[in-house]
């Protein structure tokens, strides 16, 4: 049901009834080693090619959601998903290898959230009972398509992301047991004339808080409904933006209420600059970490907005501005935990 | 820059909001860390060069191809090992000046693009970030040659 004028209210509560996810060698040294499905030593996983290996951990993400639910890829009717690369090719190729109904979506790091957002939309109009939904990144892929060769010695500045390897995905269903989906506020493309791909957290932090106004404005709950607000990929700085502008709009949120993936997902000694960033961040922490700590009990309510920075190589050396997007998902403890 | 002009008054209230709250670069130290790789980089460059010319027939004319070969030869050894990378994440302009930052960018982009293959990936792109340094090189070489021509012509230097 719309309420406003974009917010999606979801009656039937579609179920995210299992996850996977796949991480990388430095992703085992995060913070959330522990909620990974499976970690890979080698950044290659054994592949010919960056793509490949980043199409693979798509393909292990999927088939271990299915494998917690005995299910097979034929009982799933959708598979939404989609990535950083060129013309999403390693999603598209995981959907040729899971061979499911396949629609391939680009949102950058906003990816998770417009996936699930589309997933919980179709099964509450009946439109699926099942529906994989899910985003991936590969440091080095997108590394070499948005900057540099791997081994290049270019000196990043302290606003620099670093790109996650991993892929994460949910499996949306109709009826069943676990976290359920409430509602999305699909967001617009907000633009600040911002034009440094070095500092995407402070470009896309106006995506973030016109989403979360939006969403609060139209709903008509206030933020302490949430136990928490989990934006994707803004960064230590980005966070701290993000923070005092939503306080300064009137949003009353506090410190630990307000967590950022991408400042979350590294430890201090990580050589990651400002945090973390990449389609498969927001989606590792949060169908990891985050689903996990709702089953154990800690959270009851959370709202998830992943951002992304819709920019391409091309438009920056054209000199364009970064345009960016931020979509929200609430996610609540399904009756059953209750 | 016709695309960043006519920004709203909202939009620069945010950028001068947000270039307050962004880490800056840490310019002098920065400067200070480039002076001493860099430097140090020189350093074994004329350890190699002395070398050179104290145990093979080189003179001080002649020992810089053969320098300039070896500092390149390390540099493709610490590019392939992945070490460079992070030397310059620690030393920038440092590590990008000498003739060691030079082979690094051609190196480094030959490395990654041989999943395209040895014509369009390693071909194609090995010259990609080297490239502008030839052209504009090459391309001042000429303008300071042909300066140099017409002063010694008609100005009677």
């Amino acid at each position: 049901m719309l309420v406003g004028k974009s917010t999606w209210l979801f009656q039937q509560k579609p179920v995210i009834i299992s996850t996977g996810t796949v991480g990388g060698p430095f992703e085992a040294q995060s913070t959330i080693y522990r909620d990974f499905d499976i970690l890979h030593e080698d950044i290659w996983l054994k592949q010919d090619s960056f793509e490949k290996a980043q199409q693979k951990m798509m393909e292990e993400a999927c088939q271990i959601a299915l494998q917690k639910q005995n299910m097979s890829e034929n009982q799933v009717e959708f598979f939404i998903s989609g990535d950083l690369i060129n013309q999403i090719t390693p999603t598209t190729f995981t959907a040729k290898t899971l061979g499911i109904p396949y629609l391939g979506i680009f949102s950058a790091c906003a990816t998770t959230t417009e996936s699930l957002a589309l997933s919980a939309m179709i099964i509450n109009q009946h439109g699926a009972n099942y529906i994989l939904s899910g985003s991936s990144s590969h440091n080095a892929a997108t590394e070499r398509q948005y900057r540099f060769p791997t081994e290049y010695g270019s000196q990043k500045p302290p606003t620099a992301q670093w790109t996650v390897t991993g892929a994460g995905c949910a499996l949306v269903a109709k009826q069943g047991t676990g976290p359920v989906i409430t509602s999305a506020t699909i967001g617009k493309v907000i633009d600040m004339g911002l034009s440094d791909p070095y500092n995407m957290g402070g470009a896309m932090v106006p995506a973030a808080i016109d989403t979360i106004k939006t969403h609060f404005k139209e709903r008509q709950i206030d933020p302490s409904y949430y136990d928490l607000i989990v934006t994707g990929d803004l960064g230590s700085i980005g966070r701290e933006i993000a923070f005092e502008l939503l306080n300064k709009e009137g949003l009353a949120i506090k410190e630990e209420q307000l967590l950022d993936c991408g400042d979350f997902i590294y430890t201090d000694d990580q050589p990651v600059h400002a945090g973390a960033s990449g389609a498969a961040c927001c989606a590792i922490v949060t169908y990891g970490h985050l689903l996990n700590l709702m089953q154990q009990g800690d959270i009851k309510r959370m709202l998830v907005v992943s951002t992304g920075a819709l920019h391409s190589t091309l438009s920056i050396q054209q000199n364009d501005t970064i345009p960016c997007i931020a979509h929200a998902v609430s996610i609540e403890v399904g009756s059953d935990v209750n | 820059m016709t695309n960043k002009e006519n920004l709203s008054p909202e939009a620069q209230e945010y950028q001068a909001f947000q270039q307050q709250r962004e880490t800056k670069r840490p310019v002098l130290l920065n400067c200070l860390k480039a002076f001493l790789v860099g430097g140090t980089i020189c350093c074994i460059g004329q350890v190699i060069a002395t070398l050179y010319i104290y145990f093979f027939p080189f003179t001080e004319r002649t020992a810089g191809n053969p320098t300039s070969a070896t500092i390149i030869f390390i540099t493709m050894i610490l590019t392939g090992f992945g070490i460079y990378d992070r030397l310059g994440q620690f030393a920038g302009a440092g590590t990008a000046v000498p003739v060691s930052g030079f082979a690094n960018a051609v190196i480094s982009s030959a490395i990654e693009h041989r999943t395209e293959g040895f014509i369009l990936g390693v071909g194609t792109n090995m010259l990609k970030l080297a490239g502008p340094v030839i052209v504009y090189g090459v391309f001042s070489a000429f303008i300071i040659a042909l300066i140099k021509t017409i002063l010694i012509t008609w100005g009677g230097f």
